[in-house]
């Protein structure tokens, strides 16, 4: 009986520590997206008259524009993950591997002081760097590399630079815990085993850090994919960002039905995008998420 | 004329504030087991690294199979290395890690299986290419760091105290092991380690380091017979260790009077003269132990000691009793034989003890470096 009454209690106990995550869960996740859900298959037939009707979704698909900016949105995403990547790997080496103790402590810290300025300074930032009148084309102005001062805002290149500056430590982060766990003599041995830096890198480092890498993979596409700030100041009000599609339809054309479909097929999107990063990289889904 | 496998000529190391390799020269010969026994921070591993070129030495230049290394990146370096961790690759199969390193030579994927396969049955482990590496046992992984390293038919094997991680029982199971595939495959092997018996076991010869230098380089047997300086009668085998003054010389012995008033006899090595500072060993095994002074059965006149038991160290054949010499209350440490004979001693007994002055011995205080 005792012993009943004690698991009764520590079941009630683990209900309520996990009750606020639960009711996070639904209310603010599960629930909204239901209500979208149901939102995104009526149809409007009259003023104030719906009925239930896939309009919304087979608008995507006809209407060339839509797909288009959402394979743009997916391609840039790819590239500005691809990038980051290889911008951060030398750092997240650098700080696991080449240096110890307080330096490495103040690398880290270099890389997330950015991080406390908000994101719109941080893009405004960028943006005063960068515009016709700003910093850099000035300077190359000056240097006479350019004749004329150039619009270097409105570019992919430029959408491209903000997503990665923004992603970069979300990459480092998880990079850095696989790299750090990485025995040092296992990449001796290696070299000792007439392997080369870049054998060494593809055989050893790369197979170890493949869960920090696919987790940091993921967290930087989502993050990118689902960007809404950096898109559309760096690129303008025409950067045909799929983020920005939602905006305005649920904002400037007041078409929520339409704006709550274009919401699950982003998500539906990078769902199946994560999807195919983990088979192809061959990584278990609860290995990557632990890494993260 | 020897042929040497692996050369140093005044090969140095200095860090910061110590010196880890100071100056060595010395020869290793083809075919033989090479051990290099010392303490933790003695520089042994210091020296390996620099063998293996994890480490530019400061100065002198080592020479591998009669080939300058001088410059040679370890990848070129015709050794190679059996870590102290193993360092498998976890991400690899079995037969995988045997072929890494021919994979890396440009060896066909065929061949490399073939060679891969052939070598682990010449471990012992045949049939486990495909095994996960953490499915192995201690000392089977043990095999394949070897078998990954001797597939490439390196000049020089290096071995980074492999046994250090297993358990006693695997240990001593494993240093026959290696000496047996030592003696299978003839690759030179050098080895280092702070394990005094694992030296002598394994090895053709021994060098015995401290800070940086070698203090002996001989066979294990020179090395416990006849040791050349104070620290290596200290840290090869068991010892009886006596300070005191030189009070007397007869030839090649040495009488010296610890400080408490005990008078032992040994044999000299180096110059003494009555006065100086000096320390005599005496190895457990040499003194024999007696009830009465007639059971005392030397084969000549020795002195005769008494003392007292102090305790009682039952370790099966390697027993041993540590007793107060009575004047002095020095200890001294006396190995019972092997017949089981005094195995009813009792602490707090009166016994009489003595040992051969020859087959002790005694160096100058502070004396090093032969």
């Amino acid at each position: 009986m005792a012993e009943a009454t004690a698991s009764a209690s520590q079941r009630l106990v683990l209900w309520l520590l996990l009750a606020p995550a639960l009711i996070w869960l639904f209310g603010l996740i599960l629930l909204p997206h239901l209500d979208l859900a149901l939102l995104s298959l009526r149809e409007r037939t009259g003023p104030g008259e719906y009925a239930f009707g896939l309009a919304q979704y087979r608008t995507f698909f006809t209407e060339p524009l839509y797909w288009d900016v959402f394979v743009r949105t997916a391609t840039i995403s790819l590239i500005a993950t691809a990038l980051t990547l290889l911008l951060a790997f030398p750092i997240a080496w650098t700080i696991a591997k080449l240096t110890r103790g307080r330096l490495s402590a103040l690398l880290f810290a270099v890389c997330l002081i950015p991080f406390w300025v908000s994101e719109t300074v941080r893009t405004l930032g960028w943006m005063i760097l960068l515009r016709e009148t700003g910093v850099i084309p000035g300077l190359l102005v000056t240097f006479g590399i350019t004749e004329v001062p150039i619009e270097m805002l409105y570019r992919d290149a430029t959408i491209l630079v903000g997503l990665v500056y923004t992603s970069l430590l979300f990459m480092v982060v998880p990079l850095y815990g696989s790299l750090e766990s990485l025995d040092d003599s296992l990449i001796e041995a290696a070299y000792d085993l007439g392997g080369n830096g870049w054998t060494v890198l593809r055989t050893v480092v790369i197979p170890h850090a493949a869960p920090g890498i696919t987790a940091g993979c993921i967290v930087v596409f989502m993050l990118t994919l689902g960007n809404y700030l950096t898109a559309s100041l760096l690129g303008g009000k025409n950067s045909l960002w799929f983020t920005e599609q939602i905006y305005t339809q649920f904002i400037t054309r007041f078409n929520w039905e339409q704006g709550a479909a274009f919401g699950f097929l982003l998500l539906v999107l990078s769902s199946v995008m994560v999807w195919a990063g983990l088979r192809l990289s061959g990584q278990r889904f609860s290995d990557v998420m632990s890494r993260t | 004329m020897t042929t040497f496998d692996l050369e140093t000529k005044a090969l140095s190391k200095h860090f910061a504030t110590h010196t880890a390799v100071d100056a060595l020269s010395f020869g290793v010969e083809r075919g033989s087991f090479f051990s290099i026994l010392g303490p933790s921070g003695c520089g042994k591993t210091t020296l390996l690294r620099m063998i293996a070129g994890f480490i530019e030495p400061d100065g002198g230049d080592v020479e591998i199979g009669g080939r300058s290394m001088r410059g040679v990146p370890p990848n070129r370096r015709p050794v190679n290395m059996v870590f102290q961790q193993l360092a498998l690759f976890p991400m690899m199969s079995v037969g995988e890690n045997v072929a890494y390193g021919l994979a890396r030579r440009g060896v066909s994927r065929i061949d490399r299986e073939r060679k891969a396969a052939e070598m682990l049955e010449r471990v012992g482990l045949p049939g486990s290419a495909a095994k996960r590496v953490d499915q192995l046992s201690g000392g089977q992984r043990q095999r394949v760091a070897i078998a990954r390293s001797l597939v490439l038919e390196p000049t020089l094997l290096l071995l980074d105290e492999p046994l250090g991680a297993l358990d006693l029982k695997l240990r001593e199971r494993m240093k026959i092991e290696l000496k047996q595939l030592q003696a299978a495959f003839g690759t030179t092997f050098v080895y280092i380690t702070h394990d005094q018996s694992e030296a002598l076991v394994l090895s053709d010869r021994v060098a015995v380091m401290n800070s940086g230098r070698f203090e002996q380089l001989g066979t294990p047997q020179e090395l416990y017979y006849s040791p050349a300086t104070p620290f290596v009668a200290g840290f090869v085998g068991a010892n009886n260790r006596i300070d005191g003054q030189v009070s007397a010389i007869d030839g090649d012995l040495a009488e010296i009077r610890s400080a408490a008033g005990w008078t032992v006899k040994a044999r000299r090595h180096g110059t003494l003269k009555p006065g100086d500072a000096a320390t005599a060993f005496v190895r457990p095994e040499v003194a024999v132990l007696a009830r009465s002074t007639a059971d005392l059965a030397l084969a000549e006149p020795a002195a005769v000691h008494q003392g007292t038991v102090e305790s009682l160290l039952f370790d099966g054949a390697n027993s041993a009793v540590l007793l107060r010499e009575q004047a002095s209350r020095c200890e001294f440490r006396v190995a019972l034989p092997q017949t089981g004979r005094y195995a009813d001693l009792k602490v707090n007994e009166p016994v009489f003890f003595s040992f051969a002055a020859d087959r002790a011995v005694c160096f100058a205080a502070g004396s090093s470096h032969g």
